[in-house]
């Protein structure tokens, strides 16, 4: 049993990994939403699994934020956003897919080697998920430069978030409980102001294309 | 032996038995009345009783290439181990040259299409072929995946290795599972890359490339297809859930083989007319880009293992 | 012994060229004596190149050449190898070329015959040389007299400009070769390999010369950035020359590689390994994409001869890279896939090259546009061809289908190199593998649907003949070894084995024979396996048993009429798919690859025309850039042309004074 649930940290490491690939690859911002809560969720499962593994219950009460502010708060407000907006079923032109998947591939290799040296000093019971939450960080980067509108960017801003979060709580077995309520505050607040942020874009370019506020640079 | 003849026995008699099941579920999910399971057996019986008619400008390649096509499906579903692991036939094709077998009846098959010189033949062996080449590494990689772990080639032993040992979760088989689904769905012609029932040609795939084919041509085609369905299920079946497969040549553990097998292969006929069914047929310039998502997940999947070491 | 009786063949060959030129317009002569004459003499060459493969080492020196520089010859497993390679094809294609030269065009037959068979002898010199002298000396015999052969039209600006960019590009080859041995005597002034084998190198200079050997032989290989030549030269030559050329000659760059890399520098890195796959990665990708949309037939081969080429590099890299770590078993594995794919491609694209040829005979169209068809007015050529198009694809069981085998073995049991970046970068090389394996795939089907299958686009087609008897002969032996290697390819394997015994003092032949002639298990039974004849044999079973079911249980009623093609009325056979139309979706996949200049017409054009031309970037990137440097240069140094005599006095006069100063110092 022990040696299942250590082995399934792996398994999360690696769905997070797909649900970032998934998110870079996708068009649709509602699927790229319902990506973003399968994440929190896969998080919120490692978290508690982590938790359950090397006794510390203060992982337990991380999870519960992650599932109250990352499962349902955010999503629901996001879903809220785009309804208002009536960007519900907006495709966005995207780069060539494969190009970025490519992209992505190198990205990985990178982060596993940066992560290499890295992981054989740490002494957690999942080494390898160190590289894995590296490489979900910088493909969640990389799907905030390649999007045009606003509403994936803040988007791939949380899946960041996110896979630092995991690093903590799988490479380093948690931050202090004091450090993550506030990251989770923090997160909340800013979700908050960006929305506040798109509906002022929208107002002036009747558009969440971000490419329109190059508009407002001083010529 | 026995385990060998009676899986090809098996494979020859449910495929297309899959393929109503498939139908009829796809039917149930969409609210129309399904057609009897047993459906295509009365199409295949049909279409061998009728005569042949064969175009005036085909040649022999035409008229070889279904039963061509019928003897690499058959041998597909010779080495892929459905009932038991233990398989007199496995030494003769490992899991390189089972890509290579449904290679040679693409191959086979696209230029028999070509061979009448008809716009839409010539188109449906064009599609084809960019689809394969596409399709074919990445289900190398999906299979490369599994080899890794258990250091062989050999369908029978990779399944054997992973059906007997202790559970342990593999992260790299889910992106090669991830990646298998999609192969799948576009080496069978189904949703959301071509459509199985098409009838506008400027959208089929595999429809067109098989235009020309009547009669018993037509049914040793459908039921290679069948055939090929059910090989690829049985891939899935084996590599992501191996368990429930004789291990010995003994008949009583065939015989418990059976009803997982039939259990398996109702599972995944039941998720791939959901998939049909919610999905819809894409532009065929997205194609491309599907298979390349597969082909990269793939490799992924290959990168995990190597660094994940699992 | 068996050294003297190659030399004696090899002066038979020469004997041949001699006679050609006395008999210079004679072209019954000349083909149907001369040119079968030389076949028998390679075929002969194969067999002594076989037997010494399994003998000992033979050395020999001719007193030819400069005094004191006497021809060194040694024939070792790799040479003997290489030969049987030169031998075995060359005979297949002399026999062809004796019923394809048939008219006077261009350069008379006699002289033809002449340059082919110095060719053929340079070739085999080249293979058999132990000394930096008659290496060189037969690597330029071999340049001039395939730059001759490619000109034999040489009344065609085109090709004569094919042929000089080809003899250019030989050249920069050559004097990087000449540069790599230079090094590799490390200062010793003795130019035999006996004598470069024995230097102890620094990885510094060990470094130089394998890049200048990669440089030079990779010039001759046809990889990337120095592939130009490849998709001009092929196309303009003579379709037995091309055959010669595509999968002969470029194996002697191979071979080449190979002795400097293995046997003549004592020490090898690890990244030169990575170099090559990298290298080769590229060039065969490169290579596939541009034959997918290619509408000359020959250029299509020859551009999937660059990537045939890039595979060997890769197979080749990957055994440096395992050599340089100490794994010699892995080593092995994919030293000896590379030879494997060495004599498949060395059967296989003579074949198709060769089939070309005929077809070109029988219609003198190369553009697969006016082509179609010619399945049914040339059955035999077409039928080997398809041979060769499935071997081409890496299809089983043919040969092309084991080396690709091979090669994806020895990735597959790659992990657990010491470096984890190197580790990282097997899987993605081995998925680029599988992905140019399978566009192979796509390329070969286009090449065979669209100019032996559907309806003849022309209507002068139909009346094309069948290949002569002579030609028969010649693809029907090249088809023959394609399927018999594919089908016992433990055969080859115990050859190779005599090769990579010498090279990384392995063999896979002690494990293969263990599992018998019947399977073939490079590692272990239970790790992988494969076995062609048993394939083929269930496969034959499936249809037999399929055909007999179906005329025991139903009929076997057959009746012709109009093709159905969804009761579309009007059907032409300008209708079907074209060339253009097969390489349209890679074109559009691999868009970057390529540089496209499109024409569409208007819609109220009368007479509309479309035009689509992709062409390289390198051409535009690497050599029109250094193109216009040169030019540049070339206008500097015009200046000193003034035209009178007394300037050109005083040039010479001051060169002589400023050497005299140096000479002084």
């Amino acid at each position: 049993m022990h040696l299942l649930l250590s082995q399934s940290i792996n398994l999360f490491a690696a769905m997070l990994l797909i649900v970032v690939f998934a998110m870079i690859s996708q068009r649709r911002i509602l699927r790229v939403i319902h990506l973003f809560t399968v994440q929190g969720a896969t998080l919120v499962a490692s978290t508690i699994v982590v938790g359950y593994l090397t006794g510390q219950h203060h992982l337990y009460y991380s999870a519960a934020v992650t599932l109250i502010v990352k499962v349902i708060l955010i999503p629901v407000l996001l879903h809220r956003v785009i309804d208002r907006l009536n960007v519900r079923w907006d495709v966005e032109t995207l780069i060539n897919i494969p190009t970025t998947m490519l992209i992505g591939i190198v990205l990985v290799v990178f982060a596993f080697n940066l992560a290499l040296p890295i992981a054989k000093l740490s002494l957690s019971i999942a080494r390898g998920t160190l590289g894995i939450a590296l490489a979900c960080f910088l493909l969640s980067f990389m799907m905030m430069i390649s999007r045009a509108k606003a509403v994936p960017q803040v988007i791939g801003f949380l899946s960041m978030e996110n896979s630092l979060f995991f690093a903590a709580a799988a490479a380093t077995n948690g931050m202090p409980m004091i450090v993550e309520l506030g990251i989770a505050f923090d997160v909340l607040a800013g979700i908050l102001i960006l929305g506040v942020f798109m509906f002022q874009i929208r107002e002036q370019f009747d558009s969440l294309d971000i490419r329109h506020l190059e508009k407002l640079k001083e010529d | 032996m026995i385990s060998q003849l009676l899986e090809i026995l098996v494979a020859l008699i449910l495929a297309p038995l899959l393929m109503g099941w498939i139908n009829a579920w796809r039917a149930w999910l969409q609210n129309k009345s399904a057609p009897s399971l047993l459906q295509p057996y009365r199409t295949l019986h049909k279409l061998f009783h009728k005569e042949s008619v064969v175009a005036e400008t085909a040649m022999p390649l035409f008229r070889i290439a279904p039963y061509l096509v019928f003897g690499c499906m058959a041998l597909a579903c010779g080495i892929v181990p459905t009932l038991s692991t233990d398989l007199p036939m496995a030494p003769a094709a490992d899991a390189i040259a089972l890509v290579g077998v449904f290679a040679l009846a693409r191959v086979f098959s696209a230029l028999a299409a070509m061979d009448i010189g008809t716009s839409f033949g010539t188109m449906g062996a064009r599609r084809e072929m960019m689809i394969g080449f596409l399709a074919e590494p990445a289900l190398l990689m999906v299979l490369f995946t599994a080899s890794l772990i258990t250091r062989s080639t050999s369908l029978a032993s990779i399944v054997h290795t992973l059906a007997s040992q202790k559970f342990v979760i593999y992260p790299s088989l889910l992106f090669s599972g991830a990646a298998f689904l999609l192969v799948l769905l576009a080496e069978n012609a189904r949703v959301p890359v071509d459509n199985p029932t098409t009838h506008l040609e400027l959208t089929m795939i595999h429809e067109a490339l098989i235009l020309e084919y009547s009669g018993r041509h037509l049914a040793l085609i459908e039921w290679a297809v069948a055939l090929k369905l059910f090989a690829y299920t049985c891939i899935g079946a084996a590599l992501f859930f191996p368990w429930g497969l004789a291990q010995a040549n003994a008949p009583e553990a065939l015989l418990l083989a059976l009803p997982v097998l039939v259990v398996k292969l109702a599972a995944a006929g039941v998720v791939l007319a959901m998939i049909e069914t919610v999905n819809a047929k894409m532009r065929i310039f997205r194609v491309p880009e599907f298979l390349a998502t597969a082909f990269l997940l793939a490799v992924i999947a290959l990168l995990v293992h190597v660094l994940l070491g699992a | 012994m068996i050294l003297d009786w190659m030399l004696v063949t090899i002066a038979g060959w020469l004997l041949i060229s001699l006679l050609g030129v006395a008999c210079l317009r004679r072209t019954w002569l000349v083909s149907r004596l001369l040119f079968p004459a030389g076949g028998l003499l390679a075929l002969v060459f194969a067999v002594l190149a076989v037997s010494a493969l399994f003998s000992t080492p033979e050395v020999a020196e001719l007193a030819l050449g400069l005094p004191g520089l006497p021809f060194h010859l040694r024939l070792d497993a790799l040479s003997a190898f290489f030969l049987a390679v030169i031998g075995g094809a060359g005979a297949g294609i002399s026999i062809f070329a004796a019923g394809y030269f048939r008219h006077g065009e261009g350069t008379p037959p006699g002289l033809l015959c002449l340059e082919y068979h110095v060719f053929l002898a340079s070739m085999c010199l080249v293979v058999l040389a132990d000394d930096a002298y008659v290496f060189m000396v037969m690597w330029e015999t071999m340049a001039l007299s395939s730059f001759f052969l490619v000109t034999t039209n040489h009344r065609v600006p085109s090709i004569r400009q094919a042929g000089y960019l080809y003899l250019l590009i030989a050249h920069i080859g050559a004097i990087a070769i000449l540069l790599c041995f230079g090094v590799l005597q490390a200062n010793t002034g003795l130019y035999t390999f006996a004598n470069m084998r024995a230097q102890e190198l620094s990885s510094f200079w060990s470094s130089c010369a394998f890049l200048l050997a990669v440089l030079g032989f990779g010039a001759k290989a046809g990889i990337l950035p120095l592939h130009v030549w490849l998709p001009e030269a092929h196309p303009a030559a003579p379709s037995p020359v091309s055959a010669l050329m595509s999968g002969v000659m470029l194996k002697t760059a191979i071979y080449g590689l190979l002795r400097v890399a293995f046997d003549l520098l004592q020490l090898q890195l690890s990244w030169w390994g990575i170099l090559m796959l990298c290298l080769g990665l590229v060039t065969a990708l490169f290579g596939v994409v541009f034959s997918a949309v290619q509408a000359d037939m020959k250029r299509l081969l020859a551009y999937s001869s660059i990537e045939n080429i890039g595979l060997l590099f890769v197979a080749i890299g990957l055994a440096l890279l395992f050599k340089a770590y100490g794994m010699i078993g892995l080593s092995t594995l994919a030293l000896t896939a590379a030879l494997f794919h060495v004599v498949a491609h060395a059967f296989f694209k003579s074949l198709l090259f060769l089939g070309t040829g005929s077809v070109l005979h029988a219609t003198g169209e190369r553009n697969l546009g006016k082509l179609g068809g010619l399945m049914r007015s040339m059955p035999w050529v077409a039928w080997l061809c398809l041979v060769g198009i499935l071997a081409s694809s890496g299809l089983p069981p043919l040969s092309g289908f084991v080396s690709e085998w091979l090669l994806l073995q020895s990735f597959l049991f790659t992990t657990g190199l010491p470096d984890p970046f190197f580790n990282m970068l097997v899987p993605v090389v081995a998925a680029a593998v599988a992905l140019i394996a399978a566009l192979a795939g796509y390329v070969m089907v286009k090449f065979f649907g669209v100019i032996f299958l559907g309806q003849s686009r022309e209507k002068r087609l139909v009346e094309a003949h069948d290949a002569s008897l002579l030609e028969r002969i010649g693809l029907f032996w090249l088809a023959a070894v394609t399927v018999l290697i594919g089908i016992f390819p433990v055969y080859l394997i115990d050859a190779i084995d005599q090769v990579t015994q010498a090279l990384v003092g392995y063999g896979l032949a002690v494990t293969v024979r263990a599992n018998g002639w019947l399977v073939l298990a490079p590692i272990s039974i239970e790790r992988a396996s494969y076995s062609p004849l048993i394939f083929l044999g269930i496969v034959g079973l499936g249809v037999v048993l399929a055909i007999v079911m179906v005329r025991l249980f139903y009929h076997g009623r057959i009746r012709r009429a109009a093709p159905w093609d969804c009761g579309f009325p009007a059907q032409t056979a300008r209708m079907q798919d074209t060339a253009e139309g097969f390489g349209q979706p890679i074109l559009q996949i691999f868009s970057p690859f390529f540089r496209v200049k499109r024409e569409v017409p208007s819609p109220f054009d009368a007479h509309p025309q479309y035009r689509l031309e992709s062409s390289d970037h390198f051409w535009y990137w690497f050599y029109l850039p250094i193109a216009r440097v040169v030019e540049r240069l070339a206008i500097i140094i015009a200046k000193l042309q003034q035209g009178r005599i007394a300037l050109y006095l005083l040039y010479s006069f001051l060169t002589l004074i400023v050497l005299l100063v140096v000479i002084k110092r």
